[in-house]
């Protein structure tokens, strides 16, 4: 339960919208839930609901709606790379492929050793410095720009030093 | 332009440090709004700058303050910081940069909208800049200069940060309203607008980030200085975005009316490797492409000028191809991104983005006829008109225009040319 690890962050949460408003909240838990447990699972969905008074569907309904929010365990660290337009024009489809080539896998799929996945995403604001993602893990999420596969390489493995000391 | 008047931060440094932002002149324009005048006074400042808003649409920001429902309380304020539009990243310098500068706009647009609560509104992605908010909100409390008694006076205010979580929709402000309530991001009908019922239906001004940076600066130096920078219709300085084929992409603050070519061979060095211009997208992937001739090279970017060759300047970003690019290829790109962030309530933008979509890419993988190019046309017409907010609108401009300006890009790929 969440209530018992993280009640103070819950009631600071809570604290942020009006009393008769809480529903509001909805966003900032799933995120607590998320980091808690890697993704937002069923009992934390179940739980979110009764916290904010809601049917657990009007807050699992948001996970399929909102791209940051994961049902589902994937690798532990998500690279998530922007190919879109901007970023495109500078070379950053290629450099996905290779990033995922170097991996041994596919966009959209994980490491053999369960730690880290490779997923396109939508624009990030960061055009200027293509090619360039952002990092999602358990402490938040986290933007690397003027990348190229070298520097890439060097945060995976950094990554998988990490992963292993956990 | 010598002075900079929203990225502050490049003039001046460690202006992200409060005690340095004060030191040069933050916090007066609040203080001086919150002691010398009423409400009504800042927004008739504020409409006399001419100040219009900077999140794409254009508005003018103080006649949208003057539109909250009269006597009807609490009103919130909420600043859009969910910047997602390709090729747009200028917000995110801003709240990054020269942070109290915005949070002093969010301020002085509370008091004049009579709010005591404002939200900021941070696309997900922003996590560790929503942190540094946090942390920086803070430093405003231990100044009192956010909470209970400002300046003596019985006006209080708060300001929250609210984490969005990944839908480039909730830039739509009442969209943004709907999620920030803890919905899906999907828009409302409107009227009422967010003026008379916004946030939890309650009397709301929603504001771009850019839009409040420059708010400070007009209560401090006057509406008649703003007015010198930028054109008649278009007054003020303008965080330029630019990406793509250019030697040096990055934001550049320039005054409203500044030419494409200014923009792009001045400042931005030119097309990269010294390859020849194509095509110019103004406003990311949210508005008609432009093929870059000399009339369009030398039109103004400001709110009339764009509009007149057949564009919009929107958010004002940027986006230069070069004589490399496939447009075909262009608005796959452009088509793939609103399909899959069409937030599917209006059938003509959920299915109309599927399928503009799914041809672009048959069009990609040389498995599309001729007949393919006119279908896809008459697809994104289909949509035009026929939703609730603009981005069913957005979706069909790269393709129409594409289709328009560079039809044979995509009859390269069909191949039953005659």
């Amino acid at each position: 339960m969440l209530a018992d690890t993280h009640q103070a962050e819950i009631d600071k949460i809570l604290s942020k919208y009006p009393p008769d408003q809480k529903r509001a909240a909805v966003l900032p838990l799933l995120y607590l839930a998320q980091h808690e447990y890697g993704y937002i699972t069923a009992e934390a969905i179940d739980e979110i609901a009764s916290i904010l008074e809601l049917d657990p569907t009007q807050v699992g309904g948001l996970t399929g709606f909102y791209t940051l929010l994961h049902d589902q365990p994937e690798g532990k660290y998500r690279i998530q790379v922007c190919t879109d337009l901007p970023c495109a024009l500078r070379g950053a489809e290629k450099f996905a492929d290779d990033l995922c080539e170097n991996l041994g896998i596919k966009l959209g799929e994980t490491t053999a050793d369960g730690l880290i996945t490779v997923e396109e995403v939508m624009c990030l604001a960061g055009c200027d410095k293509a090619p360039m993602f952002q990092l999602q893990d358990d402490t938040g999420i986290h933007y690397h720009e003027n990348q190229d596969l070298e520097s890439a390489l060097k945060l995976v493995e950094d990554l998988r030093k990490r992963g292993s000391d956990d | 332009m010598t002075e900079h008047i929203l990225l502050r931060h490049r003039d001046i440094k460690g202006i992200d440090q409060l005690e340095v932002y004060r030191k040069h002149g933050g916090y007066k324009a609040f203080e001086k709004a919150v002691r010398e005048m009423s409400p009504q006074e800042v927004i008739d400042e504020v409409k006399a700058s001419g100040l219009r808003g900077r999140g794409g649409a254009g508005f003018p920001t103080g006649v949208k303050w003057g539109f909250l429902s009269p006597n009807v309380f609490p009103r919130y304020v909420v600043a859009n910081a969910d910047e997602s539009e390709p090729g747009t990243f200028k917000d995110r310098e801003i709240m990054e940069s020269n942070p109290y500068q915005f949070l002093e706009g969010v301020a002085i647009c509370a008091y004049a909208a009579q709010a005591n609560v404002a939200y900021v509104y941070c696309r997900g992605e922003f996590w560790d800049l929503a942190h540094r908010l946090e942390r920086q909100i803070e430093a405003l409390y231990k100044a009192k200069l956010l909470g209970k008694k400002l300046f003596g006076s019985n006006y209080e205010l708060d300001i929250i940060i609210h984490l969005g979580a990944g839908a480039y929709i909730c830039g739509e402000e009442t969209a943004l309203l709907e999620s920030l309530e803890g919905k899906l991001g999907q828009p409302r009908l409107r009227p009422p607008f967010p003026a008379a019922e916004g946030l939890f239906a309650k009397p709301t001004v929603v504001n771009n980030v850019e839009t409040l940076t420059n708010v400070p600066q007009i209560l401090e130096r006057g509406a008649a200085w703003y007015r010198t920078i930028g054109t008649e219709k278009s007054p003020g300085p303008k965080v330029f975005s630019l990406s793509g084929h250019v030697e040096r992409p990055g934001n550049y603050e320039l005054p409203l009316g500044t030419t494409f070519r200014e923009l792009i061979f001045e400042h931005g060095g030119g097309i990269t490797d010294g390859r020849q211009i194509k095509g110019i997208m103004p406003a990311g992937a949210s508005a008609p492409l432009l093929s870059a001739s000399d009339e369009v090279l030398d039109t103004a970017m400001d709110y009339e000028s764009v509009p007149a060759v057949g564009s919009q300047l929107g958010s004002a970003s940027i986006i230069v191809l070069d004589e490399t690019v496939d447009i075909s290829w262009m608005v796959y790109k452009t088509s793939r991104f609103f399909k899959h962030e069409s937030c599917g309530k209006c059938t003509p933008c959920r299915e109309g983005t599927y399928w503009m979509y799914h041809l672009t890419e048959q069009i990609q993988n040389g498995a599309a006829a001729d007949a393919d190019i006119e279908l896809l046309d008459s697809v994104a017409r289909g949509i035009q008109g026929k939703c609730l907010c603009a981005l069913g609108e957005f979706a069909l401009m790269p393709v129409i225009s594409g289709i328009e300006h560079f039809r044979a890009d995509f009859q390269a790929h069909t191949g039953d040319q005659s």
